[in-house]
């Protein structure tokens, strides 16, 4: 025979909550009532938290800040992952980070101009990363390391859909396919690359299909529903961890807020298309389901902002609180030891800063 | 001790690092079944096996990125990039990551990993096999850069970076691969980074120099010789951090100084060390610093290596011109 097909590949599309919260039973994930309360527990607290952050920002309390409002429902993979399991994120994954136990204030700092902010003190979450798509690699021989030590331990990493464009995120998905690495590749496809439209972003149909070209599984799931952010990654998650090898997931989801505290998304998308993600609000939809177990009421609801509310009143407090760092803090990491050379420009900037504050 | 040449004593290196201590692993393109395309990983694959010496796709970001991550999880990887002139691809994890991550976490986390990398020109390569680009990573905060020039340093000071809890870009320069070979010790043993080595005591004029041009510096010692100068020589062997203290020390002594490098002459090392010498030993000198390097072009095809790589015959010619001032 001189022509065959040698290669034929399928992505399915998982949505286990539809846009008005109604359960496809056949898909819904073994949760308990703890459990469904606790991801829309997580989801809220991200929203106000977010909130908060935005009006820090708007009054120069911290700087320039990536919001996550509409991409919630990241925190189904919290519940997926286990307490030794890490986190690669880039820097809109606050929701997920909060849920996994970092405090609010960690994300202040962070923002506010501290580089303490990045240590996520007690967990195993990597600092946010900022070059676009860098860190999947990162991730990656996290896992290897893993593998090599047989440590039954699994990394998942997190990028957006621009991210899928660079070169870095392709030598990820080849290393960890090749190496078979226990990692997990979670796109969150939010629709735009602060200006750049998903389809400008790349012709491919799907962003998960590019799993199957390095010989691993890509799926693409509703991002916005948290229940099958949850079953999938928990698939994902689990297959890693037993030796199944990676797999690229794409979260289909809408950032609606402006890419940054410095972006003005009005200028490059319509109010039409934001109001249609509006009504596939992640907490919205969630909130409809737990209504429907009978697991959700106004007063529950109202109790909940209010303890969220004073918990981040409390982390803003700890945030105001904080000193501005010492100058020679910039010095005091680069190395382990520092050399003689950087001993000498620390002294130098001390003894101006000493000069200039009329201590000498 | 046993007589080894560069590539020998690296590999003599290699194993025992491999051998000490189960967290080091080697990485890189052709690095294991073939041992190297320069032979410095041969037969470690076959001692230590495919999970401690790997060979990888052909992925420069790939290679350091996922090096990056082995480091934060407790590996020690010492990652081969095949020729200096193609680390760009990786040069953003490089500097964007490995170089910060330490300062970015407070300490948290910390990336001791080795980059290898065969650099500099002088054996009629194709393009992008000859280039010296140090500068570039010497002008990155974060980074720790080493290049020997003699077996028994390669073998010391790489001892040293693997087991240097920062990240060291290591180079090779190819054409002293097999150039020289010297007694070495067989067994294990570190030479402190940061610290330079006097080649030859001198008296009228100071020499700095590293990598390919030591070798040259020292050809060129015996043409001053016969002119009656007596130069001393410093091999830096680190970039950084560097050793200012032994440069100042010479200058304070011979009130003279010209500095030898095959890269560029623009931001090179040697304006660094230029302004530095002229910063605090001005008192000191008694005629203008000297730089006798490559120039800023780019690194010709080989027909024309040798007239952009500073010869001995000019290293001595220069360094005459400032002893005469």
């Amino acid at each position: 025979m001189a022509k065959k097909t040698v290669f034929s590949g399928k992505v399915e599309f998982v949505q286990v909550l539809d846009k008005d919260g109604k359960a496809d039973k056949t898909l819904l994930p073994k949760l308990s009532k703890e459990e469904l309360k606790q991801l829309y527990r997580w989801m809220v607290f991200a929203r106000i938290a977010d909130e908060k952050c935005l009006k820090l920002q708007r009054a120069g309390r911290i700087g320039t800040f990536a919001q996550i409002l509409g991409q919630e429902a990241q925190v189904g993979v919290a519940l997926a992952l286990k307490k030794n399991d890490w986190l690669v994120p880039s820097f809109r994954e606050n929701a997920l980070i909060w849920a996994l136990g970092a405090k609010a204030e960690d994300i202040y700092q962070l923002f506010g101009g501290f580089e303490k902010g990045q240590q996520f003190s007690g967990l195993n979450i990597l600092p946010i990363s900022v070059p676009v798509g860098t860190h999947p690699l990162h991730a990656v021989g996290i896992a290897w390391a893993f593998k090599l030590r047989n440590e039954k331990k699994v990394v998942a990493t997190f990028f957006g859909d621009g991210a899928t464009s660079e070169g870095d995120f392709h030598e990820a998905l080849n290393f960890a396919s090749v190496f078979q690495v226990p990692c997990v590749f979670f796109c969150q496809n939010n629709q735009y690359a602060i200006s750049v439209p998903r389809k400008k972003q790349s012709h491919a149909q799907t962003l998960a299909q590019k799993g199957l070209a390095y010989g691993m599984d890509g799926i693409q799931v509703d991002g916005n529903d948290v229940l099958a952010v949850y079953r999938v990654a928990r698939t994902a998650i689990e297959k890693a961890r037993f030796g199944g090898g990676p797999t690229l997931v794409e979260l289909v989801t809408y950032r609606m807020a402006d890419h940054t505290t410095a972006d003005d998304a009005t200028k490059y998308r319509t109010k039409t298309e934001v109001e249609y993600w509006k009504k596939r609000d992640p907490i919205l939809r969630m909130q409809h389901y737990l209504k429907t177990k009978r697991l959700w009421t106004e007063k529950w609801e109202d109790t909940l902002g209010i303890q969220i509310r004073s918990q981040i009143e409390k982390s803003v407090q700890i945030y105001e609180a904080l000193s501005q760092p010492q100058v020679g803090e910039m010095f005091d990491f680069l190395f382990e030891k520092k050399t003689p050379e950087l001993e000498q420009q620390k002294n130098k900037l001390q003894n101006w800063k000493n000069q200039e504050e009329g201590k000498v | 001790m046993t007589q080894m040449n560069m590539i020998q004593a690296l590999n003599s290196a290699l194993f025992h690092a491999l051998e000490k201590d189960s967290s080091v692993l080697l990485l890189g393109e052709d690095v294991g079944l073939n041992g190297g395309v320069f032979r410095v990983t041969e037969g470690l694959q076959k001692k230590f096996g495919e999970k401690k010496v790997i060979d990888t796709p052909l992925s420069e970001s790939g290679i350091v990125g996922s090096s990056i991550g082995l480091a934060i999880a407790g590996f020690k990887p010492v990652a081969e990039i095949q020729f200096s002139g193609f680390i760009y691809p990786a040069f953003d994890q490089l500097i964007s990551h490995a170089a910060r991550m330490r300062n970015r976490t407070r300490g948290k986390y910390s990336c001791p990993l080795v980059v290898r990398t065969p650099c500099s020109g002088g054996v009629r390569a194709l393009e992008h096999h000859s280039e010296s680009t140090e500068s570039i990573f010497i002008h990155t905060p974060g980074l720790k850069v080493v290049m020997p020039s003699t077996p028994n340093d390669a073998k010391g000071l790489l001892l040293s970076a693997i087991f240097d809890p920062d990240p060291v870009i290591f180079f090779e320069p190819m054409k002293l691969y097999r150039q020289l070979k010297q007694e070495v010790k067989e067994d294990f043993f570190e030479i402190p980074l940061g610290k330079a080595k006097i080649v030859k005591p001198g008296e009228h004029v100071s020499m700095v120099s590293f990598g390919t041009m030591v070798p040259q510096c020292i050809k060129a010692l015996e043409l001053l010789d016969k002119k009656g100068i007596s130069a001393e020589l410093i091999d830096l062997r680190s970039l950084s951090p560097l050793d200012f203290e032994t440069i100042q020390d010479s200058v304070h002594k011979t009130g003279r100084l010209a500095i030898v490098h095959e890269a560029p002459r623009t931001l090179g090392l040697g304006a660094e060390i230029a302004a530095t010498i002229a910063e605090r030993n001005v008192l000191d000198l008694e005629a203008p610093i000297t730089r006798i390097t490559g120039f800023d072009t780019i690194m010709p095809y080989y027909r024309l290596e040798n007239d952009f790589i500073p010869s001995s015959e000019r290293i001595a010619f220069e360094v005459e011109k400032i002893v005469r001032f």
